[in-house]
């Protein structure tokens, strides 16, 4: 009977110690959020002060009470922003479709078709996997500027329109397709492409969704590539053009524009990021590698 | 009724096109380009085949100051962000409310553009003659005496590479190892609870052993990715980085090859497979430690 008291505050004390946990743990947690959010928070609040006042401040304001999207007006006009994000968006979208379409009668044949010689090569194709992109870009710069193909856009999308890991992703997604579909599809007298258009890619498709992101995400971010392949503005991608506003663009102190234009090259995958928030997640984590 | 259906071959022609152009051919090539010395990429000539752009490349200062840069870029930060990832990630996964927030906010550096966030880190981290910029004034305010993170000494802005590298990488490993937390069975976490095991033992005992095989896979990653570090120091400093005394061996092989500096592939070359070679090297000493620590 006298111990009854004791559990009472055996279990007071647990409960407080569990509530403080709680609360540390969510400290830190917010202190991470606070680092990852706060170089955003700061973007934005930057292009939108005015070029006077930012100079003005010899501490930084942590908000402004005046507005201006001048900046905004200036990144387009002063700068040919516009021009960037059009050239990397024809070569977000021509990269990926012509990408797709390879890699898709690329994994149909291994994952469907029956041909002599069929999982050497694929085994041999995975070994691909192991080859840096640093070691290959050199000959590649030899190859596109041989053919004459700098400042191109031929040269840009070229050399990115084949992944073997994209590859070897979709063949395992096919192959796990029941062979019974086909075989009744080929009693019905369907063709081979028939049946990848109207079977495969349908139920393939979540994959499919999944390469298309990655490939998206990498296509907007890429800059090595470009930067090797291009050296006239107008077939400047976002990172080439934003490393061109740094060093030439708006004269080096206009920081406010400089800014503008980075929350206009950010907002675009961010917005797609918000939207398609748990399908990317899902993508990187099966198959993203950054890091 | 599938023969021997030659039809395969032509759904791997684009493909195969493909790939053999830009990267069997280029394999090949750049072993060759690697032994030509003296080649000049005008004339397309070279004086004769050796192992001189070896040990130019191993002798020049500028690849020394980048190996430099890079090993010390990675031994800093695949530990630190690893370490922290995990420490963030079960965090996460032992909290309820708000946790679909904070994944999405630790996921949001993985979408953006490196050149671009680069930039507002440089901001942050800059002095000009206008203003010591934020992080000083921070460190002002702690007592401390401004530094010019950009500009200024080595540490510092080694520190700021790091530092940037980390936020960049973070949300990679974040992501992974709380899909990992959450396929491990809660059957050994609710046994470990009815013995009293404290928070810490079981964190030692239980949830690192369980996913150890995602940690070592975000280690080899992470050292594969941070030996191949250029565009966050790109971001940071700029396109000449050699200058600045931040290459790192990546940037190396770029800048022998173009820009300013640019124009020798043979240098390039021989510096590409020197980091091939210490990547494949570092990735088998990896493994072979894996095979002693990982549960599968």
């Amino acid at each position: 009977m006298s111990n009854t008291p004791d559990y009472e505050k055996i279990e007071k004390s647990a409960c407080r110690r569990r509530t403080t946990g709680n609360i540390i743990l969510y400290f830190l947690l917010t202190l991470w959020a606070l680092v990852v959010l706060f170089p955003f928070y700061w973007m934005i609040l930057t292009s939108v002060k005015s070029y006077g006042s930012y100079n003005a401040e010899r501490i930084p304001a942590f908000f402004t009470l005046s507005p201006t999207l001048q900046n905004y007006a200036d990144a387009f006009t002063t700068v040919s922003l516009g021009r960037y994000l059009a050239n990397t968006l024809l070569f977000t979208l021509v990269t990926t479709a012509v990408m797709l379409a390879v890699i898709t009668l690329a994994a149909f044949a291994f994952a469907r078709l029956q041909f002599r010689g069929r999982d050497l090569v694929f085994t041999l194709f995975l070994s691909l996997m192991m080859i840096p992109n640093e070691l290959v870009v050199i000959t590649n710069f030899a190859t596109v500027t041989n053919l004459g193909l700098r400042n191109t856009f031929t040269g840009l999308i070229l050399p990115s329109v084949t992944s073997v890991f994209y590859i070897y992703l979709l063949r395992e997604n096919f192959a796990q397709i029941p062979d019974e579909l086909y075989y009744a599809a080929k009693v019905d007298g369907t063709s081979d492409l028939r049946y990848l258009r109207r079977v495969m890619i349908p139920i393939c498709k979540p994959t499919l969704i999944t390469i298309v992101i990655l490939k998206v995400i990498e296509c907007w971010n890429s800059y090595v590539w470009p930067r090797l392949i291009t050296d006239d503005p107008d077939y400047f991608l976002v990172s080439n053009g934003i490393q061109e506003i740094r060093e030439n663009g708006f004269g080096r102190e206009n920081i406010p524009a400089m800014m503008a234009a980075v929350v206009v090259i950010s907002l675009p995958l961010i917005v797609l990021f918000l939207i398609f928030r748990k399908k990317i997640m899902a993508g990187v984590a099966r198959g993203g590698t950054k890091g | 009724m599938e023969k021997n259906n030659q039809k395969g071959w032509l759904y791997l022609i684009p493909a195969f096109l493909f790939l053999g152009a830009f990267m069997i051919y280029p394999l090949v090539d750049v072993f060759v380009y690697s032994f030509e010395e003296g080649y000049n990429s005008a004339s397309q000539t070279f004086f004769g085949v050796g192992s001189y752009n070896y040990s130019y490349v191993l002798h020049d200062p500028y690849f020394l100051q980048a190996v430099k840069n890079t090993f010390l870029l990675v031994i800093i930060t695949v530990p630190l962000s690893t370490g922290l990832a995990l420490l963030i990630s079960v965090g996460l996964s032992s909290i309820r409310p708000l946790r679909d927030l904070f994944q999405t906010i630790y996921f949001l550096p993985y979408v953006t553009n490196t050149l671009a966030v680069g930039l507002v880190f440089m901001i942050l981290f800059k002095k000009t003659a206008y203003s010591d910029g934020l992080i000083n004034l921070l460190i002002n305010a702690f007592g401390g005496s401004s530094v010019d993170f950009i500009d200024g000494p080595y540490w510092a802005k080694m520190f700021v590479l790091c530092f940037y590298t980390i936020w960049v990488v973070m949300p990679f490993k974040i992501l992974i190892l709380t899909s990992a937390l959450a396929s491990v069975n809660q059957v050994y976490y609710n046994a470990a609870r009815v013995d009293g095991t404290s928070r810490f033992r079981i964190f030692r005992r239980i949830t690192v052993p369980m996913i150890s095989p995602m940690i070592f896979y975000l280690v080899i990653t992470g050292f594969i990715g941070a030996f191949k570090a250029y565009s966050d120091a790109v971001a940071l400093f700029g396109t000449d980085l050699n200058a600045a005394e931040m290459n790192t061996i990546v940037g190396y092989v770029y800048d022998m090859l173009y820009g300013d500096s640019g124009g020798y592939p043979s240098y390039a070359s021989s510096a590409a497979i020197i980091l091939f070679a210490i990547v494949l090297t570092i990735t088998c000493i990896n493994l072979l430690v894996s095979r002693k620590h990982v549960h599968y």
